[in-house]
């Protein structure tokens, strides 16, 4: 009964657009109910604990300063972190393209001869689709973060990037572990479902020796690399297994150690509504006798360099995945993240996803919002999304407009006569008159619309519109003006 | 005798020749011709010598934010060279004016020439919401309205994140006599309109409607009152569909009402 209706479609060459993929979402209660409360739980945490930061606007600045002179010069600090990274005892392995990327890992894993690999969260690997293909490739993946193991055992998929299992609750989460790790009376006591998680993950971070993880920052300077948590789990995996494989994408990296200052604390705040995270991995390269022996990083550009190419979208880049945009979005709250049709979901993931799958599933992503600011208002390194959005909008305009079978699309034709009439007043004052004519076939004797074809039914199926006024704005004023001044009402 | 304050006197002053041009915009010219008649009741009470421009048409925002960047842009061109030399623009809708500021200098710069582009910075400070215009610029928030009903304010999000608006229609509103004015919980959250993200996303949008008509019903107001009439109409035509019996109203129309001259009758 917890399963799901419907299987979440999360890769966007395929997934279907948005406003039909959020169709099963808005009436499925349940749904909607878990994500809103899980949203207000973090967002009254994040709106506390930034209030108390008298200076997060300046944090927000400095932030948003750091991230955008590690992309300004991308090439050097990354060329800086391979020196110090391989220096250190790790092995940095470049690739192009998600394909690049999951042959490099499995290339890494015959060596180890692993069959069995412990994971990690990260949205990088779930970008590149790397569990199917390790799976295929006869290799069993085991998440180890909570919210994944849910997914994985309840064979659903992440609708957010740091609570990937937000729209979950306790009872369903019992459900999956009862069936999934075969326990019979299990509560729905939180303490009980982590007492059956940590049992099953104990087994597998004591036996399994390679583990597969991400990077919440690459630090240019020292060659470290950071990822922060908050289960301890990510810990495990990065301290227990013999070999550690971490992926990242090629944004990630940060000049300066000292620039830890600044983005850990817009981090947590942003994230979770934290002042700090509880765990902070810190690592570089390999220390003899402490930790994984063999350690290899993967840099991942699929698509990364081509969004640092262009001036607007190159912020989007500045990313450190908090996901404060998402649950500040009127959009998401309503849809959850299935929806997007992508690992990345919410603003970021409607302009993100776009970007990185080059331009598959644009048609309906950048138009996921109502441009209302609010992810702006929120982003902690300030990425101006509705700029971006707007961005990409008219990137795909300017596709589509060249295609045939648009000349007649009603959007395109109404847009293009809208622009005539726009740039002549008389034929605007025309078109007024016209469409008040073609209204009030449909105005009732109430002076209400209920009820239109075409797009327009698309807004008369929940509203209704007031029908067109006898007498325009510019046709009082000249009435009043020609009947001799002010009086004339 | 007549007697004046000193601040009387210097409001007085301030806005002697006093000369602002309004920017009614398309909606409101086709679909809310009452706000702007409430616009010039309002301006002329106060004193301001109104201008009107019968060729204007539409700031871009449309195609703006629906990727038409070449037609915004001759939009924002038109509106540029009509309004250059006039002294202020007053525009009773928060959204155009967040087009114009957000939108213009990047078209421009992109897709303008220089000339272009020195008229847009020297006309930029000159544009004004209405609100912005009032408390800002004729410096009055006391514009001797009645209004004697309940009602509640709704941010447009423009008006408050683009033009960071704060607490102006708050104290415009305080003002107005036998007005009770009821806060709205989940201020900032959109109602969903969007423009064409209304049509586009009609299901998405009608789920953002539902949830914001949840919080305003339960202020009990008898009027939603908004500076933008694109998110009234939205949540106008559901509490008309609904029945719910509370009706939108632009605030020009809100601070134009008096004891003689009543919302009604402008409407």
């Amino acid at each position: 009964m917890s399963q799901p209706a419907y299987h979440p479609v999360l890769d966007p060459a395929v997934a279907p657009p948005f406003p039909d993929a959020a169709l099963p979402v808005l009436r499925n209660p349940q749904l909607r109910k878990n994500v809103a409360h899980a949203i207000d739980v973090i967002q009254t945490k994040r709106g506390r604990l930034v209030e108390e930061k008298a200076d997060w606007q300046a944090l927000r600045t400095a932030a948003a300063a750091i991230r955008t002179q590690a992309l300004e010069n991308l090439g050097a600090y990354l060329e800086e972190f391979e020196a110090r990274c391989t220096a250190a005892g790790g092995v940095v392995h470049w690739a192009a393209d998600a394909e690049g990327a999951r042959r490099i890992i499995l290339e890494l894993l015959r060596e180890e001869n692993a069959s069995e690999v412990i994971k990690i969260k990260t949205m990088t690997a779930a970008e590149i689709q790397l569990n199917p293909h390790l799976e295929a490739a006869g290799v069993k993946v085991f998440e180890t973060d909570l919210a994944e193991i849910i997914l994985q055992l309840g064979g659903d998929e992440p609708s957010h990037i740091v609570v990937p299992a937000l729209h979950v609750n306790r009872s369903q989460v019992r459900e999956i572990f009862a069936r999934r790790m075969g326990i019979e009376n299990l509560s729905d006591d939180p303490q009980a479902l982590t007492a059956a998680a940590r049992s099953y993950l104990r087994q597998k971070f004591l036996s399994v020796p390679t583990a597969i993880g991400g990077a919440n920052f690459l630090i240019a300077e020292t060659g470290s690399v950071a990822v922060v948590e908050s289960e301890g789990n990510g810990r495990m995996c990065l301290t227990l297994p013999r070999t550690l494989i971490t992926l990242a994408g090629i944004e990630k990296v940060l000049p300066r150690y000292q620039d830890l200052e600044v983005m850990l604390q817009v981090l947590a705040r942003s994230a979770t509504g934290e002042r700090m995270n509880p765990y902070t991995s810190l690592w570089t390269g390999v220390t003899p006798g402490d930790g994984p022996q063999r350690f290899h990083i993967v840099l991942l550009d699929n698509g990364r360099s081509q969004i640092l190419a262009r001036q607007t979208e190159r912020q989007t880049l500045r990313c450190i995945r908090c996901a404060a945009c998402m649950n500040a979005c009127p959009v998401y709250r309503q849809t959850g993240g299935h929806a997007y049709g992508s690992i990345y979901p919410g603003p970021i993931g409607a302009i993100l996803t776009p970007q990185l799958m080059q331009m598959h599933h644009a048609q309906s992503l950048p138009y996921a919002s109502s441009l209302c600011g609010a992810c702006y208002e929120v982003c902690p390194v300030k990425i101006n999304i509705p700029e971006v959005l707007i961005e990409l909008r008219s990137q795909v305009t300017d596709q589509e407009r060249k295609q045939l079978r648009r000349i007649f699309d009603p959007m395109y034709l109404g847009l293009r006569v809208a622009n005539l009439l726009f740039s002549r007043a008389w034929l605007f004052h025309a078109a007024q008159r016209l469409g008040r004519m073609a209204l009030g076939w449909f105005t009732g004797k109430d002076g209400w619309i209920h009820s239109l074809p075409g797009a327009g039914e698309k807004w008369t199926q929940t509203r209704d519109l007031r029908g067109m006024p006898k007498q325009t704005f510019h046709a009082w004023w000249a009435a009043r003006r020609n009947a001799g001044g002010k009086e004339a009402r | 005798m007549i007697y004046y304050s000193t601040s009387r006197l210097m409001f007085i002053l301030r806005v002697m020749a006093m000369r602002a041009s309004l920017f009614i915009t398309c909606y409101n010219d086709t679909l809310f011709p009452e706000t702007g008649r409430a616009v010039v009741a309002l301006l002329e009470r106060l004193g301001v010598e109104l201008d009107f421009n019968s060729r204007q048409t539409c700031c871009g925002q449309m195609h703006a934010n629906t990727g038409f960047r070449a037609e915004s842009f001759s939009q924002a061109k038109r509106f540029i060279r009509q309004y250059q030399d006039v002294e202020v623009v007053v525009i009773p809708s928060s959204s155009c004016v967040a087009m114009i500021r957000d939108q213009y200098p990047g078209l421009v710069h992109e897709l303008g020439n220089a000339s272009l582009r020195s008229e847009l910075d020297a006309l930029l400070p000159r544009v004004y919401e209405l609100s912005e215009f009032l408390t800002d610029r004729l410096r009055v928030e006391d514009v001797g309205a009645y209004f004697p009903h309940r009602v509640t304010y709704h941010a447009s999000c423009h008006g408050l994140r683009s033009l960071q608006l704060g607490d102006r229609p708050a104290r415009l509103l305080a003002k107005v006599r036998g007005l009770d004015l009821v806060p709205l919980a989940n201020l900032d959250r959109c109602c969903g309109f969007g423009g064409t993200f209304s049509v586009k996303n009609g299901e998405v949008s009608s789920a953002m409607l539902a949830a914001k008509l949840q919080d305003i019903v339960v202020t009990g107001a008898e009027f939603c009152t908004a500076l933008d009439n694109s998110c009234l109409m939205h949540l106008g035509g559901a509490l008309h569909r609904q029945f719910v019996g509370m009706r939108t109203i632009h605030m020009a129309e809100i601070l134009a009402s008096t004891e003689a001259v009543p919302a009604e009758a402008i409407a």
